[in-house]
């Protein structure tokens, strides 16, 4: 399938291992990421901090351009930009006179028949074809998927999933193999663009998830937003005490990626902080077993999640 | 929002045929909220949806109105029980009429509005009025000539509608 | 040559404020066949009555027509009045110049051109009007009650009193919905089965309500007066007529794990059981599910797998082979009160739009409960016997959160309304919990307080400041189990702070609901139902009990979220209701029905296949020495109920509805397009 594709400047800096390992599983996948010509800033963390105009504007632009381009689905792998396109649409459908405006500062119609579409719905779109090709099933490993606050929320605006009680994350981690744990902290928010200006803050919420996670027994974070790698991944040594060993952070494409057999250079696990080489030979030494049995599907996080042991039942409601 | 924005825009006429349960007591419902719509519509009351022969909508568009509206109550809440199913069977054979006689479908709207859904009202009255003014006025049916007839042996057309054939 | 009278009304600045009311008076005025047009500032009152039987009388009028509000309003009053002065009341209709006009357009020109089309096409309709009778049936003074819980009694006992034959239909084993599984009840604390089980116990021994417990309603035919409706009684697997309610087959029962329903799955039952102790009637019932006979006979056990309770029974009471009965009553009016039930607090929802609060582990923590759990946990008829301990341990909970508002009021959960009973049984949790944990802290979170009733805000004021229950305004993001407690994660809005609360159990006021199956029983009455399945009351104002098909009533909460006091008095003004449309010996309906010309009639019953009826029937049409010529379609009357939907159906046109034929129709279509 043939989806638009908005990398936003965060996958050309910060998070290129985002970008390789996302265009590294589309093919097995059967995504075709055509990316847009002439995008620009989505005007995440600023502009709506600044103009409102602006900020509607700037994800409107590149939407407008990905409709020009003949796409109807424009994937925006950071939650943020994901979250600004989605929200400029909103406004847009929301407010007549704005479209007006929007339409006048573009200079281009906007008819907003592009959906965007962030990283976890995508997956999640292709759980049927993730199984059957899943040659590397990640059994055993035990992932705490966190959601951050940008991917499901407003709910008005980003309506894939449950905004208090998600469950998309935890479905694509299952069909990789790896077993979801429950913990609590999946919704809270990492600190996001404080991470310069109000570093306190935000070591205090990033080390808060680590914590809740590591004590629902996780091997590793998945997460599917730049920011919240960054401010849990290259942040990391700030936020462990001493003697607490690091907790890898990686994106939920790497994890589609290891268990579709993709090495770990492909996918850029190389360019973490937080070091995932222990993880990727635990994935490696894990069987190369037939593709995932079309068995019966623990789709929901609640079966999938039961507490592995009583020590576990701490953490048991989510 | 209102009917005379423009004295030199088309203003159409539309005719209602709704059920007195749901729909007119919906429009009902409209009018003590205050719900202001476009005035191009009169409403023709009738028991039920059941009782609409299709040949009142032909009528209405010979004498001159622009456009009309069917409307009833929801499917199951019929206070008839079944009368809109059966309109609503009714009208699916109309469909294929109309395209004989030439209407444009647009110029017809059959809508499901209940009791308690007057701001639905307004809304199926001023999308119906938007689209027949868009069409411009209604002058006949054009094309009248018959099509061909169909060779021996084919099933000939029926020409009455609502006529039978009801289940 | 027809002679119609117009009156114009002006409903003070209703009508007159957008419709230039003298002008459309003046334009129908020069109609052919208007003799008489005239307008007044308010035609439903007394002198403008009086304007319409004058005219009558003076200008001998054939036809009258009122343009002013809705027919749905006045069409009565307008009617009695012409009717007063001889005219036959069906020749008068109105034509409805306020809802349908003035109120819904403001620019003055327009508004009038459309009163004076509307006038028209009414005029031209009444131009074809005929005198008709109406149409007199007797009436069957006998009443069906549906659901058996406190407005269901209070109306089957008001009929009952009041000299009405009643038919009370439970579908649960017992009478006494979730009223007797409450431990006290607000604003007064009064012990609710102390109240309640009198009540239940003069249904079952009152000599004109006929209890029929177990049993659902499963076909309604008919109308006002004469309805018929076709009863399921429920296999119970136990012979009413010889069990006497001794008990000995509950204590022989194997199976006493079943999670009972009235405990509200916190404790459990026999497989053979009555919901409790008090039931009304004290008959036991067979949960084939469960029982070990039922399911060795599922899984094609030739040998009985159990029969303890048959061989414990001294009369011989037990009946394994019984099987759903089918009775059939005649009634002349129903009043439906099926009650609620909780909305589903996890992400299993029955109906699409609905959404689940997965956040807060009900359902997953053992200690998160909703307000029906409380309330069998604080009864002394409860699982624990009236002391209050957490379902998750069994230990005295020191410290519980209550949470109001778990679906009601919030759209993204698809529930808008607010469930009106919450704010007020929270207060009382929190005083019954302080009752009887001296030591214990409630922490309620809110979003409003509304105690809006008598002695109702005092109650609440009550909780805190007697009771010390402390009110924190703002909601709950998050409930989870952490070790001992359970974790609430909540904000104070008021403060503007997080609030972190060590629960020992956690309570969720949930939204009501009205009963699952309720748009199936509605669709079976033919009564609406609004988009979360409440029964539509006929006028929310000046009908409240009514529902819009004659002869059907509503009480309590299947129309709305209602309190006792409410569902009482609803079920007591629909007990009046019935009583007084039972005072008549005959009905009259509307003469809005169909007529065969047997003339032109071929007999293809087409009619006769489309009507909902059943009202077509088959008249043999002979020549004078009795040979048959053919068989022609006839409509009962006393059935047809007017829809129409045979004439236009009818190939001939031979079937014509009264008040509504082709002739006045086509005459209005006609009349638009001057």
């Amino acid at each position: 399938m043939r989806v638009g594709y908005y990398p936003g400047c965060s996958l050309h800096g910060t998070a290129r291992e985002l970008d390789e390992s996302l265009r590294a599983v589309a093919p097995p996948l059967g995504l075709e990421l055509v990316e847009v010509n002439d995008w620009s800033c989505c005007g995440a963390t600023s502009a709506h901090a600044t103009s409102h105009l602006l900020s509607v504007a700037l994800p409107a632009r590149n939407l407008a351009l990905a409709e020009e381009q003949g796409h109807d689905q424009l994937l925006a792998p950071c939650a943020a930009c994901y979250n600004r396109l989605a929200s400029a649409r909103h406004a847009v459908a929301c407010d007549a006179a704005l479209a007006e405006t929007i339409e006048d500062v573009l200079g281009r119609p906007f008819p907003s028949t592009v959906a965007p579409r962030n990283l976890v719905e995508v997956l999640r779109a292709r759980l049927d074809l993730l199984r059957e090709r899943a040659v590397r099933p990640l059994t055993g490993l035990k992932v705490a998927c966190y959601y951050g606050c940008l991917l499901v929320r407003p709910s008005e605006v980003c309506s894939f999933d449950d905004p208090e009680d998600p469950v998309s994350m935890e479905e694509v981690v299952t069909a990789t193999g790896a077993t979801p744990v429950a913990w609590r902290r999946r919704l809270d928010c990492c600190g996001g663009a404080f991470s310069v200006a109000r570093t306190g803050s935000v070591v205090r919420l990033s080390r808060a998830i680590l914590d809740d996670a590591r004590s629902a027994g996780a091997d590793a974070i998945a997460v599917a937003c730049p920011m919240c790698h960054s401010n849990l991944d290259f942040r990391q040594k700030a936020l462990v005490r001493r003697g607490e060993a690091e907790l890898p952070v990686l994106y939920l494409s790497e994890l589609v990626g290891l268990a579709l057999g993709l090495d770990a250079e492909t996918l850029g696990l190389g360019r973490h902080f937080v070091d995932t080489k222990a993880l990727v030979e635990r994935a490696l030494a894990s069987k190369p077993g037939p593709a995932a049995k079309p068995g019966p599907r623990p789709s929901a996080p609640a079966a999938a999640a039961k507490p592995a042991s009583p020590a576990a039942a701490g953490t048991e409601a989510v | 929002m209102n009917a005379t924005l423009d004295k030199t825009s088309f203003e159409p006429r539309l005719t209602a045929f709704v059920c007195n349960w749901c729909t007119y007591t919906g429009a009902d419902l409209a009018g003590t909220s205050r719900l202001q719509m476009d005035a191009n519509v009169r409403i023709v009351r009738l028991p039920c949806t059941g009782r609409i022969d299709p040949l009142f909508i032909v009528k209405a568009f010979e004498r001159g109105a622009d456009g009309v509206i069917v409307s009833g109550c929801h499917p199951a809440d019929c206070h008839y029980t079944s009368g809109n199913y059966h309109a609503r069977r009714r009208f699916a054979f109309f469909k294929e009429l109309i395209e004989f006689l030439g209407l444009p479908e647009g110029r017809i709207t059959f809508s499901w509005v209940s009791a308690s859904e007057g701001q639905k009202w307004r809304e199926v009255v001023n999308d119906a009025t938007a689209r027949v003014r868009a069409l411009g006025p209604f002058s006949g049916y054009p094309g009248t000539e018959l099509p061909a007839w169909p060779a021996a042996g084919a099933p000939a057309p029926n020409p009455a509608p609502g006529g039978g054939g009801e289940r | 040559m027809a002679r119609i009278g117009v009156f114009v009304c002006h409903c003070g600045e209703n009508i007159g404020r957008t419709v230039d009311c003298a002008r459309v008076a003046g334009e129908i005025g020069k109609l052919p066949g208007v003799v008489h047009s005239v307008d007044y500032k308010y035609m439903c009152s007394d002198p403008g009555q009086a304007l319409i039987k004058q005219a009558i009388a003076e200008k001998g009028l054939t036809g009258v027509v009122v343009s002013a509000c809705s027919p749905h309003m006045h069409e009565r009053t307008f009617r009695r009045a012409a009717g007063g002065a001889g005219l036959n009341p069906f020749l008068c209709e109105m034509a409805n110049i306020r809802e349908h006009c003035s109120w819904i357009h403001e620019d003055r020109e327009a508004a009038t051109d459309k009163a004076i089309d509307l006038a028209r096409v009414i005029v031209e309709k009444v131009k074809r009007n005929v005198p008709l009778e109406t149409i007199r049936i007797p009436v069957e003074k006998r009443a069906l009650v549906i659901g058996g819980g406190i407005a269901g009694i209070q109306a089957a006992l008001d009929l009952a009193d009041g000299g009405a034959e009643v038919v009370l239909v439970e579908k649960e084993p017992s009478i006494g919905g979730h009223m007797s599984q409450l431990s006290e009840t607000f604003p007064t604390l009064d012990c609710s089965q102390c109240i309640l089980t009198p009540r239940m116990v003069e249904v079952y021994q009152h000599p004109r309500i006929r209890l029929m417990a177990y049993c659902e309603v499963d076909a309604v035919e008919g109308y006002i007066g004469n309805f018929k409706v076709t009863i399921r009684q429920k296999a119970r697997s136990v012979d009413e007529t010889k069990c006497n309610g001794c008990g000995a087959c509950q204590k022989a029962c194997v199976v006493k794990n079943v999670p009972s329903e009235f405990d509200e799955r916190l404790g459990k039952r026999t497989a053979i059981y009555v919901p409790f102790p008090q039931a009304v009637p004290n008959i036991p019932v067979i949960d084939r599910e469960h029982c070990a006979y039922f399911k060795g006979r599922a899984r094609g056990m030739k040998k009985d797998a159990c029969g303890k309770c048959k061989e414990a029974c001294a009369r011989g009471a037990i009946d394994f082979a019984q099987e759903d009965r089918f009775v059939t009553e005649k009634v002349g009016a129903i009043v439906v009160a099926t009650g609620y039930e909780l909305y589903s607090i996890g992400k299993d929802q029955p109906a699409a739009g609905l959404k689940g609060y997965g956040e807060y582990g009900y359902g997953t923590v053992p200690d998160v409960i909703d307000g029906l759990q409380f309330e069998r946990l604080a009864s002394a008829s409860g699982p624990t016997a009236g002391k209050l301990l957490r379902p998750s341990d069994g230990k005295v909970p020191k410290k519980i959160v209550f949470l109001q508002c778990v679906g009601s009021r919030d759209p993204a959960k698809g529930i808008d309304y607010c469930s009106k009973v919450c704010c007020m049984y929270v207060a009382k949790h929190t005083m019954l919990y302080r009752h009887k944990v001296h030591d214990g802290e409630a922490t309620v979170f809110y979003m409003d307080v509304r105690a809006a009733g008598k002695g109702y805000d005092e109650f609440t004021r009550r909780a805190v400041e007697e009771d010390g229950a402390v009110y924190v305004r703002g909601r709950v993001s998050r409930v989870y189990r952490d070790g001992d407690v359970v974790k609430v994660l909540g904000f104070d809005t008021l403060n503007g702070t997080p609030v972190e609360i060590d629960a020992d159990m956690v309570v969720l006021a949930t939204a009501m609901r009205p009963r699952k199956g309720i748009e199936k029983l509605a669709q079976t009455l033919s009564v609406s139902y609004d988009r979360h399945g409440f029964i539509n009351e006929a006028h929310p104002k000046l009908r409240p009990v009514e529902t819009n098909t004659a002869g059907v009533f509503v009480a309590g909460a299947c129309q709305a979220p209602r309190d006792i006091p409410d569902s009482v008095a609803m079920a007591s003004a629909a007990a009046a209701k019935v009583l007084g449309l039972f005072s008549n010996e005959m009905l009259e309906r509307e003469p809005t029905v169909a007529r065969v010309d047997a003339a032109l009639c071929a007999g293809c019953f087409h009619c006769e296949r489309v009507c909902p009826y059943g009202a077509v029937e088959h008249k043999e049409v002979r020549d004078r020495k009795g040979n048959l010529l053919k068989v022609v379609a006839d409509v009962n009357p006393g059935v047809c109920q007017g829809c129409g939907t045979c004439q236009a159906t009818c190939p001939s046109k031979s079937v014509e509805l009264m008040g509504f034929t082709d002739e006045q129709i086509y005459a209005e279509v006609n009349a638009l397009a001057l």
